[in-house]
């Protein structure tokens, strides 16, 4: 059964007047994992950033095209996030850096809640607490750091600190999660912890993953999107295009041959 | 004759004339040090400390007054100067490349070099002659000036420091460009902005040029910003071109205080430093 | 490896263990349809039970190849996974010997029985309690029992030898029974292919468990 939570129509991005991604046309299934991948410079980056309308910050950048997202109040209505307040899109839409960055100067406590803190949203103290020990649970964190909830974050290992990122995002309550190559940075253990938390999270939220290691977008996702000099080449179930790709630029890739 | 102990002789002899020439330029400084601290710590009581000067002729006598009007000069000249060199600073890094930060970033780099004697000039024209009057206020406004265009540059330069990913951690969360600036981007370089502030309070407690013809000076008790104040470098300048040797004495006790305060503030800059 | 591969291969483990069920079940069939002259368990072998074994014989491949390219398994998981795959190709071939049995059999059915026929049930009994075992060995990892297994083949051996002597016999006697005789022949060649092929699957478990290859059988006729 098809339940797409996000669509893209004719989307397209550029900078500086040069083209980054042309016209790709996708819709993400809802509670499912999809990997965007694609070489360096293929414009998966690109592609994640326009979602949460992260891409206009940087100077010269334009957008055209559609991002619709279901809306909250209605089923099967969607809501256009370009003539949407950018700060309510990134309020459903929560993004996950290639680095590890939590704030360096909130406590680790601080950080999980840095959603509301830093929006000036007013919660109290019982409220608070439950947010931050049911989302460091749920990026099974908590028990490493229970003890040292006032202590800065940046004392954690890279990973750890990751892990803390996503905790910090979940806790808005987002319906999706983006994920910019999370484990880049990240040691094998760790990315390894980090892959098996993304499998887990899907009940709670949509998954959208950019990565250029093809290994992790077969271990953990439903859907693959291949994108290629900024074209959306092939997109379909992860265990269809990683056995039998329609396109010979997806098996080039899948191979090795081209990176 | 083999090659290789030549070159060691080459490299010694360098090694040697750099240690030398280290020391011939510290040894003025030392000096220096070393007669302030001898002349001025005789000079240093209780009495120096909290009373007003006495006139010529008799004994003992302070310099509350100067100490009183540094502290008013100085604190006023960072109220002024902190805000504004904080708010310019976060925009020359977050807009590093457009014509107004271009030009205000040239005009606050000439500012640095331009000697305090034409920034008191500045203020004089600016603030005493519209007021009719000598000021404290006018004095602090010269020190501002000196300040400002330290804390742009240690500001802009530490905001430039803060990774790109913690701006965007903040926006992706939803938080509002402004309060992304007010709430990450400077706590995350207070550190180092206060270093450069320090820095730059260090540098116009010991300033005399300015101050000659904005707060003038005097001699009685005076916390009134709207009238002239003394202050510690107004008064060693004053004492030490007096004829008398009481009041050498008490220049260079006064010199000693500077030098003492200034070497607090290195040592706090430091502290804040090691935390960047 | 993600909690997805666990889950992925415990599907795989589960299908393989109801293909091998329903394998079972098919020479079970054959020894109850000659007991009780039941022509119906027969049909059934080759009309359903054959398709279904095949159906899963696909199914097991696609995901074993989505396995291994997703996941790219190392070690105990690669072995397991590469003999499962072989596994799954021995089952396959045991589903069709079995129905080729069946089909020969039901032309027999309705004619009196040669002497040398009755000890096929008991020729299916020693492959089926082979069978039994090297699925037992492959669940349990019990290399022993699949050692085991890999030694019984010599019993099923000797039956087949045993049968065929005594056919020859009777065609030099009656050469009018030469055809009934040859059909009973390929039904034990049948029999013995399977229990070689039982034979395999407890070596795949000695490979699984102890990461070496074993050939305990000389060459197979």
């Amino acid at each position: 059964m098809i339940n797409s939570i996000l669509k893209i129509e004719n989307l397209s991005a550029s900078y500086d007047d040069k083209v980054i991604i042309q016209n790709i046309n996708l819709e993400f299934q809802k509670n499912k994992i999809t990997a965007i991948m694609g070489p360096s410079g293929c414009g998966k980056t690109t592609l994640l950033r326009c979602l949460n309308r992260m891409h206009e910050l940087t100077p010269n950048a334009k957008v055209s095209g559609k991002i619709l997202l279901e809306s909250t109040n209605l089923n099967d209505n969607f809501m256009e996030l370009n003539s949407t307040d950018p700060i309510l899109v990134r309020r459903r839409i929560g993004m996950v850096f290639q680095r590890p960055n939590p704030f360096p100067n909130l406590t680790i406590y601080q950080n999980v809640l840095a959603g509301y803190l830093l929006n000036g949203i007013k919660l109290k103290k019982q409220e608070a607490d439950e947010i931050v020990e049911k989302h460091l649970n749920l990026v099974a964190l908590w028990d490493e750091v229970k003890d040292n909830l006032k202590k800065h974050g940046t004392f954690l290992s890279g990973g750890q600190q990751q892990r803390l990122c996503i905790a910090r995002a979940l806790a808005m309550e987002p319906d999706v999660l983006l994920l910019d190559e999370p484990t880049s940075a990240l040691d094998p253990i760790s990315t390894q912890r980090i892959e098996d938390l993304i499998v887990e999270l899907q009940k709670t939220v949509t998954i959208i993953i950019v990565t250029h290691n093809v290994g992790q977008a077969g271990r953990v996702s439903d859907f693959v999107a291949f994108l290629y000099l900024g074209d959306l080449i092939e997109y379909g179930l992860t265990d269809t295009i990683f056995t039998n790709p329609k396109n010979l630029q997806t098996e080039k890739f899948l191979t090795g041959k081209i990176s | 004759m083999n090659k290789t102990s030549f070159r060691r002789i080459k490299n010694d002899t360098y090694k040697l004339g750099l240690i030398l020439l280290t020391i011939i330029s510290t040894v003025p400084f030392l000096l220096i040090l070393f007669f302030v601290i001898k002349n001025g710590i005789a000079v240093i009581n209780w009495e120096f400390l909290t009373s007003l000067p006495k006139p010529i002729g008799e004994n003992g006598g302070g310099i509350i007054n100067g100490l009183i009007g540094t502290g008013i000069l100085i604190i006023i000249a960072t109220i002024i100067a902190i805000p504004i060199g904080i708010i310019t600073g976060v925009y020359l890094a977050e807009y590093p490349n457009n014509l107004l930060s271009n030009s205000v970033r040239i005009v606050s780099e000439i500012f640095q070099g331009v000697p305090s004697i034409v920034v008191g000039i500045i203020a004089y024209f600016w603030l005493v002659k519209p007021m009719g009057h000598f000021s404290a206020l006018s004095g602090s406004f010269a020190l501002a000036l000196i300040l400002l265009p330290m804390i742009i540059k240690s500001t802009e330069e530490m905001v430039k420091l803060v990774p790109a990913d913690i701006k965007e951690a903040s926006l992706s969360l939803g938080v509002p460009y402004y309060r992304s600036i007010l709430k990450v981007i400077i706590p995350a370089s207070l550190s180092g902005i206060l270093t450069g502030a320090l820095t730059g309070i260090a540098r116009i407690s010991g300033e005399t040029a300015p101050l000659l013809f904005t707060a003038f000076g005097d001699s009685f008790f005076n916390i009134n910003i709207f009238k002239p104040i003394s202050s510690l470098p107004l008064l060693i300048f004053n004492y030490s071109i007096s004829p008398y040797q009481a009041w050498w004495a008490k220049a260079w006790g006064i010199s000693f205080l500077i030098v003492i305060f200034i070497l607090i503030l290195n040592i706090l800059t430091r502290i804040l430093y090691k935390k960047i | 490896m993600t909690h997805i591969f666990q889950e992925r291969q415990s599907i795989l483990n589960d299908n393989i263990i109801e293909e091998a069920t329903i394998v079972e079940q098919m020479i079970k069939k054959i020894i109850n349809a000659l007991i009780n002259k039941d022509t119906n368990l027969l049909q059934e072998i080759i009309d359903g039970d054959e398709a279904k074994v095949n159906s899963l014989v696909i199914e097991i491949n696609e995901m074993i190849i989505q396995l291994i390219a997703r996941f790219q398994p190392e070690a105990g998981d690669l072995r397991s996974i590469m003999m499962i795959y072989k596994i799954n190709g021995d089952f396959e071939r045991i589903a069709k010997k079995s129905s080729k049995i069946a089909k020969s059999i039901l032309l027999l059915m309705d004619e009196p029985p040669l002497k040398p026929f009755q000890d096929v049930p008991k020729m299916l009994e020693a492959t089926i309690s082979m069978l039994k075992d090297s699925i037992t060995s492959f669940t349990t990892h019990n290399v022993q029992l699949a050692y085991d297994v890999c030694e019984r083949d010599d019993i099923v051996d000797k039956y087949r030898s045993h049968i065929s002597r005594e056919l020859l016999i009777l065609m030099i006697e009656d050469s009018a029974l030469i055809q009934k005789s040859q059909s009973i022949e390929r039904i034990t060649r049948n029999i013995e292919r399977i229990a070689d092929l039982a034979t395999n699957i407890a070596e795949d478990v000695i490979y699984i468990v102890e990461g070496e290859f074993i050939k305990t059988k000389k060459s197979k006729s």
